[in-house]
Protein backbone atom coordinates (compact mmCIF):
# COMPACT_ATOMS: atom_id res chain seq x y z
CA UNK A 1 0.00 0.00 0.00
CA UNK A 2 2.79 2.52 0.65
CA UNK A 3 4.31 2.00 -2.53
CA UNK A 4 0.99 3.20 -4.46
CA UNK A 5 0.05 5.74 -1.97
CA UNK A 6 2.40 7.79 -0.58
CA UNK A 7 2.38 9.39 3.08
CA UNK A 8 0.90 12.53 3.00
CA UNK A 9 -2.22 12.02 0.36
CA UNK A 10 -5.09 12.36 1.76
CA UNK A 11 -4.03 15.08 4.25
CA UNK A 12 -2.86 17.39 1.84
CA UNK A 13 -5.31 20.13 0.75
CA UNK A 14 -4.54 20.70 -2.56
CA UNK A 15 -4.53 16.55 -3.70
CA UNK A 16 -7.99 16.97 -2.17
CA UNK A 17 -9.57 19.48 -4.17
CA UNK A 18 -8.05 18.29 -7.50
CA UNK A 19 -9.68 14.87 -6.37
CA UNK A 20 -13.12 16.86 -5.95
CA UNK A 21 -13.34 19.14 -8.81
CA UNK A 22 -11.40 16.43 -11.27
CA UNK A 23 -14.76 13.94 -10.10
CA UNK A 24 -17.08 16.94 -11.56
CA UNK A 25 -15.27 17.69 -14.22
CA UNK A 26 -14.95 14.02 -15.79
CA UNK A 27 -18.63 13.51 -14.84
CA UNK A 28 -19.86 16.69 -16.99
CA UNK A 29 -17.18 15.63 -19.75
CA UNK A 30 -18.33 12.29 -19.31
CA UNK A 31 -21.91 12.83 -19.90
CA UNK A 32 -21.53 15.66 -22.73
CA UNK A 33 -18.85 13.28 -24.36
CA UNK A 34 -21.32 10.46 -24.90
CA UNK A 35 -23.85 12.92 -27.30
CA UNK A 36 -20.19 14.45 -28.67
CA UNK A 37 -19.11 11.32 -29.60
CA UNK A 38 -22.33 9.56 -30.99
CA UNK A 39 -22.91 12.76 -33.06
CA UNK A 40 -19.19 12.80 -34.53
CA UNK A 41 -18.04 16.28 -32.74
CA UNK A 42 -14.92 15.01 -31.45
CA UNK A 43 -13.23 17.71 -33.51
CA UNK A 44 -15.70 20.42 -32.22
CA UNK A 45 -15.55 19.24 -28.51
CA UNK A 46 -11.28 19.92 -29.30
CA UNK A 47 -11.50 23.02 -30.90
CA UNK A 48 -13.87 24.71 -28.58
CA UNK A 49 -11.53 23.86 -25.39
CA UNK A 50 -8.66 26.06 -27.82
CA UNK A 51 -10.94 28.69 -27.93
CA UNK A 52 -11.63 28.94 -24.67
CA UNK A 53 -8.18 28.68 -24.01
CA UNK A 54 -7.80 32.22 -26.10
CA UNK A 55 -10.87 33.57 -24.15
CA UNK A 56 -9.44 32.78 -20.86
CA UNK A 57 -5.66 34.14 -21.46
CA UNK A 58 -7.48 37.15 -22.97
CA UNK A 59 -9.63 37.40 -19.88
CA UNK A 60 -6.77 37.15 -17.39
CA UNK A 61 -4.63 39.93 -19.92
CA UNK A 62 -7.76 42.35 -19.14
CA UNK A 63 -7.95 41.19 -15.47
CA UNK A 64 -11.47 39.99 -15.66
CA UNK A 65 -12.82 36.63 -14.36
CA UNK A 66 -10.74 33.85 -16.11
CA UNK A 67 -13.59 31.52 -15.82
CA UNK A 68 -15.93 34.22 -17.58
CA UNK A 69 -13.16 34.35 -20.25
CA UNK A 70 -13.23 30.68 -20.52
CA UNK A 71 -16.65 30.30 -20.79
CA UNK A 72 -17.52 33.18 -22.84
CA UNK A 73 -14.30 32.54 -25.42
CA UNK A 74 -16.14 29.08 -25.96
CA UNK A 75 -19.46 30.40 -26.37
CA UNK A 76 -18.27 32.77 -28.82
CA UNK A 77 -16.39 30.19 -30.44
CA UNK A 78 -19.34 27.63 -30.77
CA UNK A 79 -21.64 31.03 -32.17
CA UNK A 80 -18.87 31.43 -34.68
CA UNK A 81 -18.52 27.94 -35.89
CA UNK A 82 -22.37 27.70 -36.32
CA UNK A 83 -22.37 31.15 -38.64
CA UNK A 84 -19.91 29.86 -40.43
CA UNK A 85 -21.85 26.58 -41.38
CA UNK A 86 -21.79 23.55 -39.38
CA UNK A 87 -24.71 21.67 -40.81
CA UNK A 88 -22.58 20.13 -43.57
CA UNK A 89 -20.47 17.52 -42.35
CA UNK A 90 -17.30 18.64 -44.69
CA UNK A 91 -18.47 22.76 -44.24
CA UNK A 92 -18.46 21.41 -40.68
CA UNK A 93 -14.76 20.39 -40.74
CA UNK A 94 -13.46 23.60 -42.11
CA UNK A 95 -15.68 26.39 -40.21
CA UNK A 96 -14.33 24.00 -36.99
CA UNK A 97 -10.28 24.48 -38.32
CA UNK A 98 -10.95 28.36 -39.18
CA UNK A 99 -12.43 29.42 -36.01
CA UNK A 100 -9.68 27.18 -34.29
CA UNK A 101 -7.05 28.58 -36.32
CA UNK A 102 -8.05 32.07 -35.90
CA UNK A 103 -8.32 31.50 -31.69
CA UNK A 104 -5.60 29.66 -31.78
CA UNK A 105 -3.32 33.05 -33.21
CA UNK A 106 -5.20 34.98 -30.89
CA UNK A 107 -3.74 32.25 -28.10
CA UNK A 108 -0.35 33.22 -29.00
CA UNK A 109 -0.81 37.15 -28.93
CA UNK A 110 -2.49 36.87 -25.55
CA UNK A 111 -0.32 34.60 -23.76
CA UNK A 112 2.57 36.46 -25.80
CA UNK A 113 1.99 39.60 -24.09
CA UNK A 114 1.03 37.52 -20.54
CA UNK A 115 4.95 36.93 -20.71
CA UNK A 116 5.49 40.15 -20.90
CA UNK A 117 3.62 41.50 -18.26
CA UNK A 118 4.69 39.39 -16.18
CA UNK A 119 7.77 37.38 -14.29
CA UNK A 120 6.71 34.17 -13.78
CA UNK A 121 7.92 31.78 -15.67
CA UNK A 122 5.84 28.57 -16.64
CA UNK A 123 2.70 30.79 -17.29
CA UNK A 124 1.97 29.48 -20.96
CA UNK A 125 2.42 26.04 -19.97
CA UNK A 126 0.09 26.15 -17.51
CA UNK A 127 -2.60 27.62 -19.04
CA UNK A 128 -2.01 25.48 -22.36
CA UNK A 129 -1.55 21.88 -20.43
CA UNK A 130 -2.94 22.74 -16.74
CA UNK A 131 -2.71 21.14 -13.66
CA UNK A 132 -5.10 20.33 -11.21
CA UNK A 133 -2.76 20.99 -8.51
CA UNK A 134 -2.82 25.02 -9.50
CA UNK A 135 -6.72 24.87 -9.42
CA UNK A 136 -8.31 27.58 -6.77
CA UNK A 137 -10.49 26.26 -3.99
CA UNK A 138 -12.44 28.93 -4.09
CA UNK A 139 -13.93 28.04 -7.75
CA UNK A 140 -15.26 25.31 -6.66
CA UNK A 141 -18.94 26.76 -6.30
CA UNK A 142 -18.62 28.52 -9.68
CA UNK A 143 -17.93 24.83 -11.08
CA UNK A 144 -20.79 23.16 -9.11
CA UNK A 145 -23.24 25.37 -10.57
CA UNK A 146 -21.77 25.43 -13.86
CA UNK A 147 -21.65 21.20 -13.71
CA UNK A 148 -25.43 21.30 -12.51
CA UNK A 149 -26.71 23.88 -15.55
CA UNK A 150 -25.01 21.79 -18.22
CA UNK A 151 -26.10 18.56 -16.64
CA UNK A 152 -30.26 19.67 -16.20
CA UNK A 153 -30.08 21.11 -19.76
CA UNK A 154 -28.50 18.06 -21.22
CA UNK A 155 -31.68 15.60 -19.44
CA UNK A 156 -34.32 18.79 -20.80
CA UNK A 157 -32.97 18.32 -24.61
CA UNK A 158 -32.36 14.32 -24.34
CA UNK A 159 -34.71 13.16 -26.43
CA UNK A 160 -34.48 15.32 -29.42
CA UNK A 161 -30.56 15.37 -28.80
CA UNK A 162 -30.71 12.04 -29.08
CA UNK A 163 -33.05 11.45 -32.10
CA UNK A 164 -30.84 13.79 -33.98
CA UNK A 165 -27.57 12.75 -33.12
CA UNK A 166 -28.44 9.45 -34.27
CA UNK A 167 -30.35 9.69 -37.50
CA UNK A 168 -31.14 13.32 -38.03
CA UNK A 169 -33.49 12.34 -41.07
CA UNK A 170 -35.76 10.47 -38.89
CA UNK A 171 -35.51 13.31 -36.25
CA UNK A 172 -36.39 15.76 -39.30
CA UNK A 173 -39.30 13.72 -39.93
CA UNK A 174 -39.96 14.08 -36.21
CA UNK A 175 -40.36 17.52 -35.96
CA UNK A 176 -37.42 17.56 -33.98
CA UNK A 177 -35.30 21.76 -35.35
CA UNK A 178 -32.00 19.84 -35.90
CA UNK A 179 -30.27 23.28 -36.03
CA UNK A 180 -32.22 24.89 -32.70
CA UNK A 181 -30.70 21.15 -31.06
CA UNK A 182 -27.70 21.66 -32.91
CA UNK A 183 -26.90 25.18 -31.54
CA UNK A 184 -28.00 24.40 -27.40
CA UNK A 185 -25.74 21.57 -27.70
CA UNK A 186 -22.94 23.04 -28.97
CA UNK A 187 -23.79 25.66 -26.17
CA UNK A 188 -23.28 23.02 -23.80
CA UNK A 189 -20.31 21.31 -24.90
CA UNK A 190 -18.35 25.34 -24.59
CA UNK A 191 -19.70 25.58 -21.06
CA UNK A 192 -18.42 22.23 -20.69
CA UNK A 193 -15.26 21.89 -22.22
CA UNK A 194 -14.85 25.47 -20.75
CA UNK A 195 -14.94 24.24 -17.17
CA UNK A 196 -13.25 21.29 -17.56
CA UNK A 197 -10.13 23.43 -19.15
CA UNK A 198 -9.69 25.98 -16.69
CA UNK A 199 -9.89 23.28 -13.66
CA UNK A 200 -7.84 20.55 -15.80
CA UNK A 201 -5.89 21.70 -18.65
CA UNK A 202 -6.90 21.51 -22.48
CA UNK A 203 -5.43 18.39 -23.11
CA UNK A 204 -7.31 16.65 -20.17
CA UNK A 205 -10.39 18.28 -21.39
CA UNK A 206 -9.99 16.37 -24.51
CA UNK A 207 -8.83 13.06 -23.31
CA UNK A 208 -11.58 13.16 -20.78
CA UNK A 209 -14.39 14.77 -23.37
CA UNK A 210 -13.93 12.15 -26.23
CA UNK A 211 -11.79 8.80 -23.96
CA UNK A 212 -13.89 7.33 -21.76
CA UNK A 213 -17.01 8.52 -23.72
CA UNK A 214 -15.57 6.41 -26.90
CA UNK A 215 -14.64 3.43 -24.67
CA UNK A 216 -18.26 3.36 -22.95
CA UNK A 217 -20.05 3.93 -26.25
CA UNK A 218 -17.74 0.69 -27.46
CA UNK A 219 -19.59 -1.95 -24.90
CA UNK A 220 -22.75 -0.45 -23.82
CA UNK A 221 -26.29 -1.41 -25.31
CA UNK A 222 -28.26 1.29 -23.23
CA UNK A 223 -27.74 4.81 -23.21
CA UNK A 224 -28.23 5.30 -19.72
CA UNK A 225 -25.05 2.27 -18.94
CA UNK A 226 -23.18 4.46 -21.53
CA UNK A 227 -23.49 7.27 -19.74
CA UNK A 228 -22.70 6.16 -16.08
CA UNK A 229 -19.87 3.60 -17.66
CA UNK A 230 -18.11 7.30 -19.34
CA UNK A 231 -18.47 8.72 -16.10
CA UNK A 232 -16.96 5.99 -14.05
CA UNK A 233 -13.93 5.40 -16.32
CA UNK A 234 -13.43 9.11 -16.50
CA UNK A 235 -13.51 9.51 -12.82
CA UNK A 236 -11.34 6.53 -12.65
CA UNK A 237 -8.46 7.80 -15.02
CA UNK A 238 -8.40 11.01 -13.24
CA UNK A 239 -8.20 10.06 -9.77
CA UNK A 240 -5.78 7.25 -10.79
CA UNK A 241 -4.19 10.09 -12.62
CA UNK A 242 -3.99 12.60 -9.80
CA UNK A 243 -2.32 9.79 -7.32
CA UNK A 244 0.51 8.93 -9.59
CA UNK A 245 1.07 11.92 -10.47
CA UNK A 246 1.42 13.01 -6.60
CA UNK A 247 3.40 9.59 -5.92
CA UNK A 248 5.99 10.12 -9.11
CA UNK A 249 7.43 13.64 -6.97
CA UNK A 250 8.98 10.46 -5.25
CA UNK A 251 10.35 8.73 -8.01
CA UNK A 252 12.87 10.01 -9.33
CA UNK A 253 14.19 11.47 -5.50
CA UNK A 254 14.83 14.57 -7.43
CA UNK A 255 11.71 16.36 -5.92
CA UNK A 256 10.28 16.78 -9.71
CA UNK A 257 7.35 14.83 -10.95
CA UNK A 258 5.61 13.92 -14.02
CA UNK A 259 2.80 16.20 -14.96
CA UNK A 260 -0.95 15.02 -13.97
CA UNK A 261 -2.16 15.45 -17.64
CA UNK A 262 0.74 12.77 -18.84
CA UNK A 263 -0.80 9.98 -16.24
CA UNK A 264 -4.48 10.86 -16.81
CA UNK A 265 -4.37 10.64 -20.54
CA UNK A 266 -2.44 6.96 -19.77
CA UNK A 267 -5.05 5.82 -17.63
CA UNK A 268 -7.78 7.13 -20.44
CA UNK A 269 -5.88 5.02 -23.41
CA UNK A 270 -5.01 1.90 -21.23
CA UNK A 271 -9.30 1.87 -20.23
CA UNK A 272 -10.22 2.54 -24.41
CA UNK A 273 -7.31 -0.86 -24.91
CA UNK A 274 -8.60 -2.72 -22.06
CA UNK A 275 -12.73 -1.75 -23.20
CA UNK A 276 -12.14 -2.37 -26.54
CA UNK A 277 -10.39 -6.11 -26.12
CA UNK A 278 -13.64 -6.80 -23.45
CA UNK A 279 -15.72 -5.93 -26.17
CA UNK A 280 -14.09 -8.05 -28.93
CA UNK A 281 -14.07 -11.13 -26.46
CA UNK A 282 -17.66 -10.66 -25.40
CA UNK A 283 -18.58 -10.38 -29.26
CA UNK A 284 -16.76 -13.78 -29.78
CA UNK A 285 -18.51 -15.55 -26.99
CA UNK A 286 -21.98 -14.06 -27.69
CA UNK A 287 -21.59 -14.85 -31.53
CA UNK A 288 -22.96 -18.22 -31.59
CA UNK A 289 -25.88 -16.84 -29.95
CA UNK A 290 -26.47 -14.51 -32.50
CA UNK A 291 -25.97 -11.57 -30.19
CA UNK A 292 -22.48 -10.68 -31.27
CA UNK A 293 -23.23 -7.34 -33.18
CA UNK A 294 -21.47 -4.52 -32.03
CA UNK A 295 -23.91 -1.86 -30.17
CA UNK A 296 -25.14 0.10 -33.50
CA UNK A 297 -27.40 2.47 -31.14
CA UNK A 298 -29.66 2.78 -33.54
CA UNK A 299 -32.49 0.98 -30.66
CA UNK A 300 -31.58 3.70 -28.53
CA UNK A 301 -33.84 6.40 -30.02
CA UNK B 1 15.99 37.10 -42.87
CA UNK B 2 17.02 35.74 -46.22
CA UNK B 3 16.28 32.20 -44.41
CA UNK B 4 12.85 33.42 -43.19
CA UNK B 5 12.17 34.14 -46.55
CA UNK B 6 13.45 30.86 -48.23
CA UNK B 7 12.06 28.33 -45.59
CA UNK B 8 8.71 30.64 -45.16
CA UNK B 9 7.57 30.41 -49.20
CA UNK B 10 9.10 26.31 -48.98
CA UNK B 11 6.79 26.01 -45.57
CA UNK B 12 4.12 27.99 -47.93
CA UNK B 13 3.90 26.10 -51.04
CA UNK B 14 3.95 22.52 -49.57
CA UNK B 15 1.22 23.39 -46.90
CA UNK B 16 -0.91 25.49 -49.72
CA UNK B 17 -0.64 22.06 -51.75
CA UNK B 18 -1.40 19.38 -48.69
CA UNK B 19 -3.64 21.67 -47.43
CA UNK B 20 -5.69 21.80 -50.57
CA UNK B 21 -6.63 18.08 -50.25
CA UNK B 22 -6.63 18.40 -46.18
CA UNK B 23 -9.74 20.31 -46.91
CA UNK B 24 -10.80 18.46 -49.96
CA UNK B 25 -10.60 15.27 -47.91
CA UNK B 26 -12.35 16.79 -44.69
CA UNK B 27 -9.27 15.88 -42.85
CA UNK B 28 -8.70 18.99 -40.64
CA UNK B 29 -8.70 17.50 -37.14
CA UNK B 30 -5.62 15.09 -38.70
CA UNK B 31 -3.82 18.56 -39.82
CA UNK B 32 -4.49 19.82 -36.24
CA UNK B 33 -3.19 16.94 -34.57
CA UNK B 34 0.05 15.82 -36.29
CA UNK B 35 1.71 19.15 -36.12
CA UNK B 36 1.44 18.95 -32.24
CA UNK B 37 3.11 15.24 -32.59
CA UNK B 38 6.00 17.09 -33.91
CA UNK B 39 5.77 19.32 -31.08
CA UNK B 40 6.06 16.24 -28.77
CA UNK B 41 9.06 15.33 -30.86
CA UNK B 42 11.15 18.45 -30.86
CA UNK B 43 10.44 18.43 -26.67
CA UNK B 44 11.87 14.45 -26.69
CA UNK B 45 14.58 15.38 -29.25
CA UNK B 46 15.84 18.46 -26.64
CA UNK B 47 15.78 16.18 -23.87
CA UNK B 48 17.91 13.13 -25.08
CA UNK B 49 19.82 15.85 -27.06
CA UNK B 50 19.50 14.73 -30.81
CA UNK B 51 19.01 16.84 -33.57
CA UNK B 52 15.56 18.47 -33.27
CA UNK B 53 14.87 17.55 -37.02
CA UNK B 54 14.94 14.22 -36.57
CA UNK B 55 12.88 14.27 -33.61
CA UNK B 56 9.97 16.63 -35.26
CA UNK B 57 9.87 13.97 -38.49
CA UNK B 58 10.21 10.78 -35.88
CA UNK B 59 6.96 12.22 -33.75
CA UNK B 60 4.91 13.72 -36.85
CA UNK B 61 5.60 10.34 -38.50
CA UNK B 62 4.55 8.23 -35.45
CA UNK B 63 1.19 10.37 -34.98
CA UNK B 64 0.27 9.93 -38.52
CA UNK B 65 0.50 6.17 -38.13
CA UNK B 66 -1.15 6.29 -34.88
CA UNK B 67 -3.82 8.00 -36.58
CA UNK B 68 -4.19 5.60 -39.19
CA UNK B 69 -3.91 2.49 -37.27
CA UNK B 70 -6.28 3.83 -34.58
CA UNK B 71 -9.05 4.30 -37.27
CA UNK B 72 -9.05 0.91 -38.15
CA UNK B 73 -10.76 0.30 -34.38
CA UNK B 74 -13.01 3.34 -33.92
CA UNK B 75 -14.33 6.24 -35.71
CA UNK B 76 -11.35 8.34 -36.89
CA UNK B 77 -12.29 11.67 -35.05
CA UNK B 78 -12.31 9.49 -31.84
CA UNK B 79 -8.59 8.12 -33.07
CA UNK B 80 -7.48 11.21 -34.10
CA UNK B 81 -8.55 13.02 -31.06
CA UNK B 82 -6.60 10.01 -28.92
CA UNK B 83 -3.65 10.22 -30.92
CA UNK B 84 -3.68 14.03 -30.25
CA UNK B 85 -4.03 14.20 -26.33
CA UNK B 86 -1.38 10.96 -26.71
CA UNK B 87 1.01 13.10 -28.16
CA UNK B 88 0.60 16.65 -26.39
CA UNK B 89 0.83 14.55 -23.18
CA UNK B 90 3.86 12.99 -24.02
CA UNK B 91 5.14 16.61 -25.12
CA UNK B 92 4.39 17.90 -21.49
CA UNK B 93 5.84 15.05 -19.75
CA UNK B 94 8.97 15.89 -21.84
CA UNK B 95 9.17 19.24 -21.06
CA UNK B 96 8.57 18.44 -17.26
CA UNK B 97 11.48 16.06 -17.00
CA UNK B 98 13.82 18.88 -19.05
CA UNK B 99 14.55 22.28 -17.91
CA UNK B 100 13.28 23.49 -21.08
CA UNK B 101 13.89 27.36 -21.63
CA UNK B 102 10.69 28.82 -22.00
CA UNK B 103 10.70 31.38 -24.56
CA UNK B 104 12.22 28.02 -26.54
CA UNK B 105 8.67 26.33 -25.71
CA UNK B 106 6.85 29.20 -26.94
CA UNK B 107 8.81 29.21 -30.30
CA UNK B 108 7.95 25.99 -30.95
CA UNK B 109 4.28 26.33 -29.94
CA UNK B 110 3.93 29.70 -31.68
CA UNK B 111 6.46 29.70 -34.36
CA UNK B 112 9.65 31.75 -34.78
CA UNK B 113 10.52 33.39 -38.39
CA UNK B 114 14.22 32.64 -37.63
CA UNK B 115 13.16 29.22 -36.74
CA UNK B 116 15.41 27.43 -39.27
CA UNK B 117 18.64 28.38 -39.16
CA UNK B 118 20.76 28.29 -42.38
CA UNK B 119 22.80 25.13 -41.72
CA UNK B 120 19.09 23.58 -41.67
CA UNK B 121 18.45 25.00 -44.80
CA UNK B 122 19.18 21.98 -46.89
CA UNK B 123 17.57 18.96 -44.43
CA UNK B 124 14.19 20.88 -44.92
CA UNK B 125 14.65 22.10 -48.59
CA UNK B 126 15.26 17.77 -48.93
CA UNK B 127 12.28 17.23 -47.32
CA UNK B 128 9.94 19.47 -48.64
CA UNK B 129 11.04 18.23 -52.42
CA UNK B 130 9.94 14.69 -50.88
CA UNK B 131 6.98 15.53 -49.76
CA UNK B 132 6.42 17.35 -52.83
CA UNK B 133 7.14 14.56 -54.77
CA UNK B 134 5.30 12.43 -52.88
CA UNK B 135 1.96 14.52 -53.33
CA UNK B 136 2.65 14.71 -57.28
CA UNK B 137 2.50 10.83 -57.27
CA UNK B 138 -0.46 10.37 -55.39
CA UNK B 139 -2.05 13.28 -56.89
CA UNK B 140 -4.65 11.51 -59.21
CA UNK B 141 -5.39 8.00 -57.14
CA UNK B 142 -5.56 11.25 -53.90
CA UNK B 143 -7.93 13.29 -55.46
CA UNK B 144 -10.31 10.92 -56.63
CA UNK B 145 -10.29 9.08 -53.48
CA UNK B 146 -10.79 12.28 -51.98
CA UNK B 147 -13.65 12.77 -54.15
CA UNK B 148 -15.72 9.67 -53.80
CA UNK B 149 -13.90 6.53 -52.02
CA UNK B 150 -16.43 4.08 -53.57
CA UNK B 151 -15.36 5.00 -56.97
CA UNK B 152 -11.67 4.84 -55.97
CA UNK B 153 -12.13 1.24 -54.77
CA UNK B 154 -14.63 0.41 -58.33
CA UNK B 155 -11.08 1.91 -59.88
CA UNK B 156 -8.76 -0.42 -58.11
CA UNK B 157 -7.33 2.32 -55.75
CA UNK B 158 -5.88 0.70 -52.62
CA UNK B 159 -7.68 3.48 -50.46
CA UNK B 160 -5.92 2.22 -47.26
CA UNK B 161 -3.04 2.42 -48.67
CA UNK B 162 -3.41 6.31 -50.39
CA UNK B 163 -4.85 7.20 -46.76
CA UNK B 164 -1.97 6.43 -44.73
CA UNK B 165 0.66 7.95 -47.84
CA UNK B 166 -1.15 11.40 -47.81
CA UNK B 167 -1.36 11.40 -43.56
CA UNK B 168 2.87 10.25 -44.07
CA UNK B 169 2.97 13.67 -46.52
CA UNK B 170 1.40 15.46 -44.21
CA UNK B 171 3.44 14.46 -41.47
CA UNK B 172 6.69 15.28 -43.39
CA UNK B 173 5.18 18.78 -43.92
CA UNK B 174 3.87 19.83 -40.52
CA UNK B 175 7.73 18.29 -39.24
CA UNK B 176 9.13 21.49 -41.83
CA UNK B 177 6.43 24.45 -40.86
CA UNK B 178 6.62 23.69 -36.71
CA UNK B 179 10.05 25.58 -36.22
CA UNK B 180 8.49 28.39 -38.21
CA UNK B 181 5.17 28.52 -37.90
CA UNK B 182 4.57 26.99 -34.80
CA UNK B 183 2.92 23.59 -33.62
CA UNK B 184 -0.18 24.79 -32.77
CA UNK B 185 -0.69 26.88 -35.87
CA UNK B 186 0.55 24.63 -38.54
CA UNK B 187 -2.44 23.68 -39.89
CA UNK B 188 -4.23 26.82 -39.91
CA UNK B 189 -1.74 27.70 -43.02
CA UNK B 190 -3.19 24.37 -44.22
CA UNK B 191 -7.12 24.90 -43.99
CA UNK B 192 -7.89 29.02 -44.33
CA UNK B 193 -5.93 29.15 -47.62
CA UNK B 194 -6.97 26.28 -49.48
CA UNK B 195 -10.69 26.89 -48.32
CA UNK B 196 -10.38 30.08 -49.25
CA UNK B 197 -9.30 28.38 -52.53
CA UNK B 198 -12.09 25.96 -52.97
CA UNK B 199 -14.72 28.89 -52.63
CA UNK B 200 -12.83 31.09 -55.27
CA UNK B 201 -12.96 28.37 -57.74
CA UNK B 202 -14.34 24.48 -58.04
CA UNK B 203 -11.73 23.58 -60.61
CA UNK B 204 -8.84 21.31 -58.66
CA UNK B 205 -5.95 22.61 -61.25
CA UNK B 206 -7.28 26.06 -60.36
CA UNK B 207 -8.16 25.80 -56.82
CA UNK B 208 -4.65 23.87 -55.86
CA UNK B 209 -2.44 27.12 -57.73
CA UNK B 210 -4.82 29.39 -56.07
CA UNK B 211 -4.19 27.48 -52.94
CA UNK B 212 -0.50 27.71 -53.19
CA UNK B 213 -1.06 31.16 -54.14
CA UNK B 214 -2.98 32.04 -51.08
CA UNK B 215 -0.62 30.01 -48.53
CA UNK B 216 2.22 32.04 -49.88
CA UNK B 217 1.06 35.47 -49.40
CA UNK B 218 -0.39 34.80 -45.97
CA UNK B 219 3.10 33.55 -45.07
CA UNK B 220 5.14 36.54 -46.27
CA UNK B 221 2.62 38.68 -44.93
CA UNK B 222 2.73 36.81 -41.69
CA UNK B 223 6.95 36.83 -41.88
CA UNK B 224 6.90 40.47 -42.46
CA UNK B 225 4.62 41.58 -40.04
CA UNK B 226 5.69 39.79 -37.09
CA UNK B 227 9.20 41.25 -38.21
CA UNK B 228 7.94 44.68 -37.86
CA UNK B 229 5.79 44.19 -34.85
CA UNK B 230 7.88 41.82 -33.20
CA UNK B 231 4.75 39.67 -32.28
CA UNK B 232 4.96 35.68 -32.54
CA UNK B 233 4.00 34.87 -36.56
CA UNK B 234 1.45 32.40 -34.85
CA UNK B 235 -0.95 35.06 -34.15
CA UNK B 236 -0.41 36.46 -37.80
CA UNK B 237 -0.72 32.93 -39.69
CA UNK B 238 -3.86 32.60 -37.71
CA UNK B 239 -5.20 35.29 -37.97
CA UNK B 240 -4.75 36.04 -41.40
CA UNK B 241 -5.91 32.41 -42.49
CA UNK B 242 -9.20 32.92 -41.21
CA UNK B 243 -9.15 36.35 -43.01
CA UNK B 244 -8.03 35.34 -46.19
CA UNK B 245 -11.06 32.60 -45.78
CA UNK B 246 -13.79 35.29 -44.80
CA UNK B 247 -12.47 37.51 -47.88
CA UNK B 248 -13.61 34.77 -49.83
CA UNK B 249 -16.96 33.52 -48.83
CA UNK B 250 -17.76 37.78 -48.75
CA UNK B 251 -16.46 37.30 -52.15
CA UNK B 252 -18.32 34.21 -53.19
CA UNK B 253 -21.76 36.26 -51.75
CA UNK B 254 -21.12 39.35 -53.79
CA UNK B 255 -20.62 37.28 -56.76
CA UNK B 256 -23.94 35.54 -56.36
CA UNK B 257 -25.72 38.26 -55.78
CA UNK B 258 -24.43 40.19 -58.94
CA UNK B 259 -25.17 36.78 -60.69
CA UNK B 260 -28.91 36.96 -59.20
CA UNK B 261 -29.56 40.93 -59.90
CA UNK B 262 -28.00 40.24 -64.10
CA UNK B 263 -30.91 37.47 -63.92
CA UNK B 264 -33.70 39.05 -62.77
Amino acid sequence: MHVLLEPGLFSNDTVRTALVLGALVSIVSGVVGVFTVLRGQSFAGHALTDVATAGGAGASLAALSPLAGFIGGGVIGAGAMDAIGVQRVKDRDVATGVVLGAATGLSALFLYLITLQTTTTGSTQSILFGSVFTVEPSTLPDVLVLTALVLVGLAVIRRPLLMSSISPELAAARGVRLRAVGIVFMVMLAVAVGLSAIVIGSILSTALLIGPPASALRVSTRLSRALLLACALGVAATWLGIVFAYDSYYWFGSGRGLPVSFFVVVDVLAEFVLVSLVARRRRRLLAPFGRGARPDHVGWI
Amino acid sequence: MTNAWLSGTIIAFLAGSVGFFVVLRGSAFAAHAIPNGAFAGAAGANLVGVNPLVGLVVFALGAAFGISSLSRRTRSDVATALALVMMLALGAAFLATSSAYEPAVNALLFGEILGVSSNELLPVALLAVVSAVGLAVLYRPLLLSSISSDLAVARGVNVRLIDVSFLVVVALSSALAVPVVGALLTFSLMIGPPAAARIVTSRPPRALALSVGFSMLTLWAAVASSYWTNLPIGFFVGTLSAAVYLAAKVWSRAQSRRLRRALA
